[in-house]
């Protein structure tokens, strides 16, 4: 890891502690769990224990019958204008939206899939009466893999769609099938992106509050998007959305799963809008295991058209997207995310892609840190090995030979997207020369003559982020614009808020957003407060995800610094008796050119422009600007990861003993967190590499319930990691930023894959699925060994 | 994760304890385990009966030719005791890997072995030493050996009104080691096995492949007749049938029991 000066306050490019740290160290840290309403009430869900049955009964007698349960309510019972809501319509794709009620109405379709809500004076007793629900189920037969799903004859979900087809997404180039006959050779690859659960260390949680003799609900909610919970709201429970406030406290993690509107979010507004007092619900670790969102669950096969230098001259996906039992928010665009970024950094200029989404009885899918893109990233880059192994040649020089070129951007791919700035090569030389790529085979002899086989990986890869061009949400059937808030105050004293539209669950971004301020208006670091996550006093904002904070939200701030920077500029010519063009900007006063006793503060001009006793002609009182700002383009992080294992032939052990990553995310705010991004990225890459897997049994049942089943890394399964970095600042906005909070995990995958396989192709090996469990491992040992 | 109601009492002696025990109360010790399963309501015990106030479970004293580990003694505290580590390392090697530094920080060898997880390590790690538990019931104090304690998963020999006080570690098991596989460093173990190479010849025993701790008989009557260790490996899986699950088939368990048991084996001879 590159050391770096870590200081308390700074500008932009400076290794800044983040100043939000200290309450949260310290457990002053205020997320929802922490509030208590007068008068609240607290809520359990009773859920289903099957992967599909009929509902034939509800007897909920028994549970209102316990003391301290006030109520026990059903889809008969809980009021609500419609079901959960998705915002995802894909043209051409034949999307279908089942409907999702907050609460089942005749038939459950998933394990965990609510059915009921207890409402009792503590949550201890509301578990005792859910307990105390007695359902009456009609077992049905369940599908829980997405192919199978798809097969002649599969058991149906949705009883309504007689093929279990949840959406089909199909893109070809012309010529697509030309290219792929003239191709000197064919190389195919199953890929299996299995399903993982994105567990942030805060589980989700929300309080709804109800005024019955107003009709004002607010919603305390552990989100990433609070004001599109708050417009879903007031379609769901059939209010004014001016009538709905949603607060979000800290957040403890999210990596997508919040990227969301629940049923229970819902469902509490609901349950407090009929008991009248505020109604409080905690998601405990088992249930966000089966209620909160699973991430990718895809089925890829590939075939690849390559000449004998191993460049792709056409590129067939057919794949399998597992979309569970219904559509969350953006549950049918996760998938579409994969298909833009099929080609990854590649130039491949013929392709063909079909996704086939289906419905099985599982957990609902969505956005999971990478949401999409890493599906495609470990497609690709597991068959740019395969194509290397097949051919005979370097995997490093088979992607070089089909790398877009720097002089090819900004590079119009052929799924529809137009990169903005890349250098591939570089990052791939930088990588190559830290992890001494040159010198592998001498460490891999070394390994062998240990007894054990090494392997070395890698993953170049692109992202797309900075959701997002607004016409192109519209575009691809986003129901929701891309664009972002931001506001900058400047108080009488001189010091600063920030009021900003991005949602920050862990990402810094008081921190960041203060040091753009310090650097872009010369307020320092610490004088500015950056707030966020309250619909009351915020402007529409789109909340965190996508890599989009930065790209979208920081620029938005950059903007809103601009506007109260020029502004103050003609407040100072006024004070100052001279033109603004007789002002230059020092960092943090206009002064006369040239003289800098004849200067004002920008702190000096907050004041002036509050007094505002001395106004030029025209101009109103206080240093304030709003932006929303809509970018023209996405932003495309990329890079290069290398990844070197030991396997122990007796154990089957995966151990990775180094790991590189060079990656460029264009301009950097903060050293310090970008490390940090990079690192969480590539452990939670690590962990679908190695460990993790949501398995559903033949009957449904999900199988890692429990943090004992579902294997989470932990700190001390973190291998030495060096990072990196290369600077292609993005033209795309005016602070040349990409985003960098999911490129981590969308490289890692892929690279500690190869490295596993290029350790193992002695024996023959060519593939290994995800996660490289020992047992797993093993066995593909002994059969290639037997 | 939200436990049913119970009362909760804190003894200060072991009469107290059995007391408590007697009346229903289900002995709390470090909490490692009973806990979690509390709290998925796995177990619902009306009462609980913490043991974590007792002085007198708690130390380590040699006494003859064994060492008297007291039956709330942490792992951590277990891991770092220069008598156990001198006389009976393969237990001190198997507490220092038990979960987290947390779990260890906490969790109780009395406690590990009334829990009997059928992958706890220091039930197999104590039956490879010989080791044996003392029962105080209203009665009095009873003797088990390791081997007649576990009885099937989670199940112990132990009467519903009987606490663990102490464990009890034969000296002579200075040439033992434990060795476990597992997933991540927090895990249970899928298999583990414990080595010592005493005066009366090998006992190596393992944890993770039945539904108790269980001795090798295979390997133990290959090494102690006199054959290689390449052998004894081979033969360690002999006679277990563990159960296939995502950790692994039964076949490959088999073979981890043998891998496990030849490392331990060679570092226990040093």
């Amino acid at each position: 890891m590159a050391t770096v000066e870590r200081k308390t306050g700074g500008g932009i490019g400076e290794a800044v502690l983040r100043k939000e740290d200290r309450k949260f160290v310290t457990g002053e840290g205020r997320y929802v769990d922490d509030l208590r309403l007068p008068g609240m009430l607290h809520a359990v869900f009773v859920r289903s224990p099957f992967g599909h049955a009929r509902i034939t009964g509800i007897d909920t007698a028994a549970a209102e019958a316990l003391p301290g349960v006030h109520r026990v309510l059903t889809h008969a019972t809980l009021p609500a204008e419609t079901g959960v809501l998705c915002a995802s319509n894909p043209p051409g794709s034949d999307v279908r939206q089942p409907e999702q009620p907050l609460l089942a109405r005749d038939e459950v379709r998933y394990v965990g899939e609510p059915v009921a809500i207890v409402i009792a004076d503590d949550r201890y007793l509301a578990r005792d009466g859910a307990d105390l629900v007695h359902v009456d189920y009609d077992p049905l037969p369940v599908v829980c893999d997405a192919e199978a799903a798809l097969a002649d004859g599969a058991p149906l979900v949705h009883s309504e769609y007689p093929d279990n087809a949840a959406a089909t997404l199909f893109h070809e180039t012309d010529g697509f099938a030309e290219a792929l006959a003239g191709a000197a050779r064919t190389v195919e690859l199953r890929v299996v992106n299995q399903r993982v659960t994105p567990m942030p260390m805060e589980t989700r949680g929300c309080i709804g509050d109800w005024q019955q003799s107003t009709g004002e609900v607010t919603l305390h909610t552990s989100t990433q998007v609070a004001h599109f919970v708050r417009t879903f709201i007031s379609f769901v429970c059939g209010t004014s959305e001016a009538k709905v406030r949603v607060v979000t406290p800290d957040v403890g993690g999210g990596f997508g799963a919040k990227l969301n509107t629940y049923r229970e979010e819902f469902a509490v507004c609901s349950a407090s809008r009929v008991l009248g007092v505020p109604v409080k619900w905690i998601e405990d670790r088992s249930e966000n295991a089966v209620a909160t969102i699973h991430g990718r669950d895809q089925i890829q096969y590939y075939t690849a058209g390559v000449d004998e230098s191993g460049r792709i001259v056409a590129l067939k996906l057919e794949a399998f997207q597992n979309n569970g039992a219904y559509h969350q928010l953006l549950t049918p665009t996760i998938s579409h995310l994969t298909v833009f970024m099929v080609p990854g950094c590649y130039d491949i200029q013929n392709i063909s892609i079909r996704m086939r989404q289906a419905f099985t009885n599982t957990t609902p899918t969505d956005a999971y840190r990478g949401a999409g893109r890493p599906e495609a990233t470990h497609g690709i880059e597991r068959l740019m090995d395969a194509i290397a192994d097949d051919l005979g040649l370097d995997a490093a020089e088979v992607r070089r030979v089909n790398f877009i070129k720097p002089e090819q951007f900004p590079y119009s791919s052929s799924t529809g997207l137009v990169y903005d700035s890349g250098d591939y090569d570089t990052t791939l030389d930088e990588a190559l020369r830290l992890a001494d790529y040159a010198g592998f085979a001498a460490r891999r002899a070394a390994s062998e003559a240990n007894g054990r086989y090494r392997g070395i990986g890698l993953s170049t890869y692109v992202e797309v982020c900075g959701l997002a061009p607004s016409a192109v949400t519209a575009a691809i059937g986003v129901g929701a614009p891309g664009w972002e808030h931001s506001t900058v105050r400047l108080h009488p004293t001189g010091k600063a808020t920030v009021i900003t539209g991005t949602s920050p669950h862990g990402q810094g971004h008081a921190t960041s957003w203060s040091q753009i301020v310090q650097t872009e208006l010369g307020v320092p670091f610490e004088d500015v407060e950056v707030i966020h996550g309250d619909t009351a006093f915020q402007p529409y904002g789109l909340g965190t995800y996508g890599s989009r904070s930065l790209a979208v939200g920081g620029v938005a701030l950059y903007r809103s610094l601009g506007k109260v920077r020029e502004k103050a500029r003609e407040i100072a010519a006024n004070l100052l008796e001279c033109s603004v063009d007789d002002l230059e900007w020092t960092g943090s006063s206009w002064q006369v050119k040239g003289s800098p006793d004849r200067a004002k503060t920008i702190q000096e001009l907050a004041g002036a422009a509050w007094a505002a006793s001395s106004m030029p002609e025209g101009v109103e009182p206080v240093l304030e600007a709003t932006t929303f700002h809509d970018p023209p383009n996405f932003t495309f992080p990329f890079g290069t990861h290398v990844c070197e294992v030991e396997i122990d032939p007796d154990t089957g052990r995966v151990e990775i003993v180094n790991y590189t990553a060079v990656d460029d995310c264009g301009n950097v705010i903060n050293p310090m967190i970008v490390d940090g991004q990079v690192h969480g990225g590539i452990i939670q890459g690590l962990g679908q590499a190695l460990y993790e897997e949501t398995v559903y049994g033949e009957d449904g049942q999900m199988l890692t319930p429990t943090l004992v089943e579902y294997l989470v890394p932990s700190a001390a399964d973190v291998p030495p990691m060096t990072l990196a970095r290369t600077t292609t600042p993005s033209p795309s906005n005016p602070m040349g930023v990409k985003g960098i909070g999911e490129a981590g995990t969308i490289a890692a995958s892929a690279a500690i894959v190869n490295a596993a396989v290029d350790a193992l192709s002695g024996l023959g090996v060519r593939h290994l699925e995800m996660p490289m469990q020992p047992a797993r491992i093993w066995n593909v040992i002994q059969e290639a060994t037997s | 994760m939200i436990p049913s109601t119970l009362e909760y009492t804190k003894a200060t002696s072991i009469d107290e304890a059995i007391a408590a025990v007697q009346a229903g109360a289900r002995p709390l010790a470090g909490g490692q385990s009973l806990v979690p399963m509390m709290r998925l309501r796995l177990a619902a015990p009306g009462a609980v009966v913490d043991l974590g106030g007792v002085a007198e479970l708690v130390g380590v004293c040699e006494d003859g030719d064994e060492i008297a580990v007291g039956a709330m003694t942490t792992h951590r505290a277990v891991a770092a005791d220069p008598l156990i580590g001198e006389h009976c390392r393969l237990v001190a090697q198997a507490a220092s890997g038990v979960g987290s530094l947390v779990i260890r920080s906490r969790g109780t060898i009395g406690g590990s072995l009334a829990h009997a997880d059928p992958h706890g390590d220091l039930p197999a790690a104590i039956l490879a030493a010989g080791g044996s538990v003392v029962a105080r019931g209203p009665g009095g104090e009873r003797r088990i050996e390791i081997g007649d304690l576990v009885t099937s998963y989670l199940t112990t020999s132990l009467a519903d009104d009987e606490i663990i006080t102490q464990v009890r570690l034969p000296k002579g098991n200075a040439q033992s080691a434990y060795a476990k596989f597992h997933r991540r460093a927090i895990d249970w173990s899928i298999v583990g096995v414990g080595v010592a190479i005493g005066a009366d010849g090998v006992r190596a025993a393992a944890t993770g492949v039945a539904d108790r701790p269980t001795r090798l008989a295979g390997f133990e009557a290959a090494v102690n007749g006199g054959g290689s260790i390449a052998e004894a490996a081979a033969a360690a899986g002999e006679g277990l049938d563990p159960t296939s699950d995502l950790d692994g088939s039964a076949e490959y368990k088999r073979h981890l029991v043998g891998v496990l048991a030849q490392r331990a084996y060679l570092e226990a001879q040093g």
